[in-house]
């Protein structure tokens, strides 16, 4: 498999150079990459979860039945 | 353009593309620096990739906090410390084919050993259906340090920047 590489550019001498990266910095990179699709589960997870709510809450407010505090908080800005 | 932008430099990636955009040895006699960057991330992990920026080599010190818009929903967004450095979205392999995203990022007193640096970044993912992004990003650099390097990756491990995306770096005087 071809390793990785990435551009460095000097910008005192214009010499422009294709390195590849080194095992620490795909280690890195894939870290973050943990750590990134971690944090978008979970704020996808809490967007569907206030979005659930709010069905809720609309739908026993129709049909006129006690709301849970959770529920409520949905309406009160 | 006016006559106060000089271009430092511009680079384009070759065939198999490039893990990242690295800027070194930035010359201290400008005032600000602009980097105009059009890309497109080999990931088709959702539908557009997030955009990291590393400053003298590092992503520590760095807070952002953006307000975005997609094509369904608006909002704001402040990373965790431990992924802070995301600046802004880019187009992926699971958009239109050969759409680039567009990214502008200015940093204000690059040079100064005085103060923390301000980068603003204004970036938008590219293709022809549901799924992009918009973004204006706030940020802080929060070291006295002199920038001497800036760079630009992929931030989901094993992307790259596929063929034909560039970034230029400008150098700005305020006179």
């Amino acid at each position: 498999m071809t390793r990785p590489t990435r551009i460095e550019i000097n910008c005192t001498t214009g010499v422009e150079s294709i390195i590849e990266l080194t095992d620490a910095e795909i280690a890195q990179m894939e870290t973050e990459r943990i750590v990134y699709e971690a944090r978008r589960a979970e704020e996808t997870a809490a967007a569907e979860a206030l979005a659930a709510l709010k069905t809720s809450a609309k739908a026993k407010l129709v049909a006129g039945t006690p709301l849970t505090e959770a529920e409520a908080a949905t309406l009160v800005i | 353009m006016a006559n106060t932008h000089t271009l430092i430099y511009s680079s384009t990636a070759g065939s198999g593309g490039t893990s990242s955009f690295d800027f070194t040895s930035i010359p201290s006699t400008y005032t600000d620096l602009l980097l105009k960057i059009s890309i497109r991330s080999s990931s088709s992990v959702g539908t557009y990739d997030p955009v990291k920026i590393k400053i003298n080599g590092s992503a520590t010190n760095i807070t952002v906090r953006d307000i975005y818009a997609t094509g369904s929903s608006v909002g704001s967004e402040a990373p965790g410390s431990t992924d802070a450095n995301i600046i802004s979205y880019s187009s992926n392999s699971a958009n239109t084919s050969n759409a680039f995203g567009s990214l502008e990022i200015y940093i204000s007193n690059y040079a100064s050993t005085s103060y923390a640096k301000s980068i603003s970044a204004d970036g938008v993912s590219e293709t022809n259906g549901a799924g992009a992004i918009l973004t204006l990003t706030s940020s802080l650099w929060n070291s006295t340090s002199a920038i001497n390097a800036v760079n630009i990756g992929p931030y989901l491990g094993g992307s790259t920047w596929a063929q034909y995306s560039t970034a230029s770096l400008y150098g700005i005087k305020n006179s």
